[in-house]
């Protein structure tokens, strides 16, 4: 990987206000391509506010959100684009999309974002199996022409079953899953279920992974297993990772940029040992002012 | 409480200060005292719930209405309450009343049940192909067959909605009405035939379901329930009152019959009979209604299995299961909502034209909301999203209905009693489970405290 690391996802004087309550107030912060980026903060600090802003299921009040498809060369349009009125501009083999302008579904079908759910969201119905192919719904209802071919059985759409299945089952197993393919979602113990999460997310061909709070209700070994999976993703896959956590081991093991909020403002941004070292970022998790961390840290023994 | 209440409620720890029983019993013994106690404070609540309903009466006197008192009744009922509960008591609330009635059924139901519903369908299916050739089938037969047949494939069609996408749809029979009324109006109107009718029909219902889904997009639940049952009413309404367009309650009469590719079912030359040299009979129309109700249901029921294991299948269940999971993978919300909406209203209007056409007069008294309430009926007690526990649902409530036609007034009776049964026996439905799209390895049936019912 290179040293200098292309910017995937930029976001500009992100400002989120409901009614008289701001939540997000003027954040800006960039994803790098191929980065393990971790957003952190104290509670009600407004990071799932952010992820629902980039997935587009809020429409933020004020700011930009653009998401860099290709290279970042792509950018170079960005106040062409953030002047027009359309969603996204298309290059050769780049493109650019302006996420806070797009329908919650066509952030992820069209920009390719993905995103997982603080309480998990599976289809708790539908088996394992078809939770992973429900995700692949673009690729195959294109496969099947819209319906009309996949019904009278063309066999174009039927090879484009089998490799959506082929797909799955490689994500299954990726996720020891593999042999609980065909049992219900609901089924499954709390630790799978977040995996299989990941899985589903992972089968709509993201370019940006947003995790919420991945490591939820996890024990120790989940949580490393968990780890494992996110590191396994980053160097296999063209996908880079966004994620809201408290677990700090997760945290601080395996991101490469940490972002924290605090009553949805950035008070710092940089690698983890940075983060884990800045003042501000220790007065916030301890609930005091700047100025008496020193005394605080003193009294507790740090 | 003694211990008397505990037997009864086979309650798992006993009293304290009681030694505990030396033998535990496999079967409770009979608790006289407490199943007597039990039965007599029923008795009591039937003689305050009926007291005043059975034992008052108004008759027209010489001076106005009069009261006259029955009190002879209200005992009879709650000495019969007395002795049922009692006997209830001693039978099957023996060992406690929390024992499933699933139990009751047959082991080879339970264990067997796949093999027992493929047995089951085949019947049907042969039943139902056969039917008309069977020994002993009269016309009034065929004609309840057909009756049946429309409502198992507005079931299928509903199913769709309400079934698969968890779409609470109170006004299903205005797709019906709409396809009647198309299929009744273009031929009258233009004087088209009933095979470029048909497809048309179902085209026309098709895009009323989706202008009438627009509106109704971001309802959920009760509210979507609600809404569309005013949307059937509204169609009825209008269909009453633009006289100029629809007939108004005169509705409309004199509509063609079908042709069998163009042989009329007409006595003399170039007739149906005529041509393939039978002796003409008016049973052949009939039979042939019955084929095609036959076919047009079929078709339903291929197309819903078909596309239930298409990416637009598997949509409309996610969407049942969870909506903003759907829309965090790409669903688009609008499209699966519209298309299940368009879908179950296009198979509806198919099932309208071919009730035109076989009744040859539709007025809107045809279209009231107890229709749509009856198709409801049919989905949910067959089993949400379950093909072959809507057909047996229609077939005996259509069935039974007329069944029990000699009953007269107690026949609702009869019917609500029946739908309390399934519903206490089987609160999701007769076949409540659901057979997954697609597996890997074995097909593993998911049961129904799983599958989501939909909010919206």
């Amino acid at each position: 990987m290179s040293a200098v690391r292309d910017t995937l996802l930029r976001i500009d004087h992100l400002t989120m206000r409901f009614g008289g309550l701001v939540a997000i107030d003027d954040l800006s912060f960039e994803v790098k391509r191929g980065d393990i980026t971790a957003l952190i903060g104290p509670n009600g600090a407004g990071k799932t506010t952010v992820f629902n802003c980039i997935t587009g299921f809020y429409k933020p009040t004020e700011g930009r959100i653009s998401l860099a498809h290709g290279s970042e060369a792509a950018f170079e349009q960005l106040d062409a684009l953030t002047t027009g009125s359309q969603q996204h501009w298309q290059g050769d083999d780049t493109a650019l999309y302006l996420l806070e302008r797009m329908a919650d579904h066509d952030v992820s079908a069209v920009a390719h974002v993905a995103r997982t759910f603080q309480n998990i969201r599976l289809f708790g119905g539908m088996t394992v199996l078809e939770n992973l192919l429900v995700a692949q719904h673009h690729t195959l209802m294109r496969a099947s022409g819209y319906s009309f071919l996949g019904l009278v059985g063309a066999p174009r759409y039927q090879r484009a079953e089998r490799a959506a299945v082929d797909k799955a089952k490689y994500w299954l197993e990726k996720i020891d899953l593999i042999d609980r393919a065909d049992e219900p979602a609901a089924s499954l113990a709390y630790g799978d279920q977040r995996r299989l999460e990941i899985a589903r997310a992972m089968c709509s061909d993201p370019v940006i992974l947003c995790l919420d709070e991945p490591a939820a209700g996890l024990n120790a070994r989940e949580s490393g297993e968990l780890n494992q999976l996110l590191l396994s993703i980053r160097a296999d896959h063209p996908t880079s990772l966004l994620l809201i956590e408290h677990d700090m081991s997760v945290v601080m093991e395996i991101s490469d940029h940490v972002v924290v909020l605090d009553y949805g403002k950035k008070i710092s941004d940089g690698t983890s040992d940075f983060v884990k070292n800045d003042p501000r970022v220790i007065a916030a998790y301890l609930g005091v002012e700047d100025e008496e961390v020193a005394d605080v840290e003193e009294e507790v023994g740090l | 409480m003694s211990s008397t209440t505990s037997t009864l409620e086979s309650a798992p720890v006993e009293p304290a200060g009681k030694p505990p029983a030396d033998e535990a019993p496999p079967r409770a013994p009979i608790d006289i005292l407490g199943a007597l106690r039990d039965a007599g404070f029923s008795a009591l609540i039937a003689l305050g719930l009926f007291g005043i309903i059975m034992g008052l009466r108004t008759v027209q006197g010489t001076r106005g209405l009069e009261i006259v008192t029955e009190w002879d009744r209200v005992l009879w009922a709650a000495v019969i309450v007395f002795f049922g509960r009692l006997l209830l008591n001693f039978t099957i609330w023996r060992e406690g009343p929390k024992r499933p009635l699933t139990a009751l059924l047959p082991g080879v139901v339970r264990k067997q049940g796949d093999k027992v519903g493929m047995l089951l369908g085949g019947a049907l299916i042969v039943l139902a192909i056969t039917l008309p050739f069977l020994p002993g089938t009269g016309r009034y037969h065929i004609d309840l067959g057909t009756l049946v047949l429309t409502y198992v494939m507005l079931g299928w069609g509903l199913n769709i909605v309400v079934g698969l996408a968890g779409l609470l749809d109170l006004g299903y029979v205005a797709f019906y009405a709409v396809g009647a009324y198309s299929y009744a109006l273009l031929s009258t109107y233009y004087g088209l035939s009933f095979w470029i009718c048909l497809p048309l029909a179902g085209i026309l219902a098709c895009f009323w379901g989706i202008i009438l889904g627009f509106p109704v997009l971001r309802l959920r639940g009760d509210y979507l329930a609600i809404v569309t049952l005013a949307f059937g009413e509204i169609i009825r309404v209008v269909l009453l009152n633009w006289s100029e367009f629809s007939g108004g309650p005169n509705g409309i009469g004199n509509i063609p019959r079908p042709s069998f590719f163009g042989l009329e079912f007409t006595r003399g030359e170039g007739g149906f009979a005529d041509t393939f040299g039978l002796t003409f009979s008016t049973s052949h129309r009939l039979i042939f209604l019955y084929y095609l109700i036959l076919i047009l249901a079929f078709l339903t029921h291929f197309v819903t299995v078909r596309l239930r294991r298409l990416p637009i299948g598997r949509a409309w269940e996610a969407m049942r299961e969870d909506e903003i999971a759907c829309r965090s993978l790409g669903l688009s919300i609008v499209r699966t909502k519209l298309t299940a909406f368009a879908i179950g209203a296009g198979f509806g209007g198919l099932a309208g034209a071919f009730f035109a056409t076989r009744q040859g007069f539709i007025s809107p008294e045809s279209f009231t909301f107890i229709e749509s309430a009856l198709i409801l009926a049919i989905v949910v007690l067959g089993g949400m999203g379950s093909q072959l526990g809507v057909a047996i649902a229609a077939l005996v409530m259509i069935g039974g209905f007329e069944y029990f036609r000699d009953l007269e007034q107690f026949r609702m009776l009869v019917f609500g009693g029946m739908m309390v049964l399934i519903m206490v026996w089987r609160p999701r439905g007769l076949i409540s489970s659901r057979v997954p799209s697609v597996f890997l390895k074995t097909k593993t049936k998911v049961g129904s405290d799983m599958v989501g019912e939909g909010k919206g």
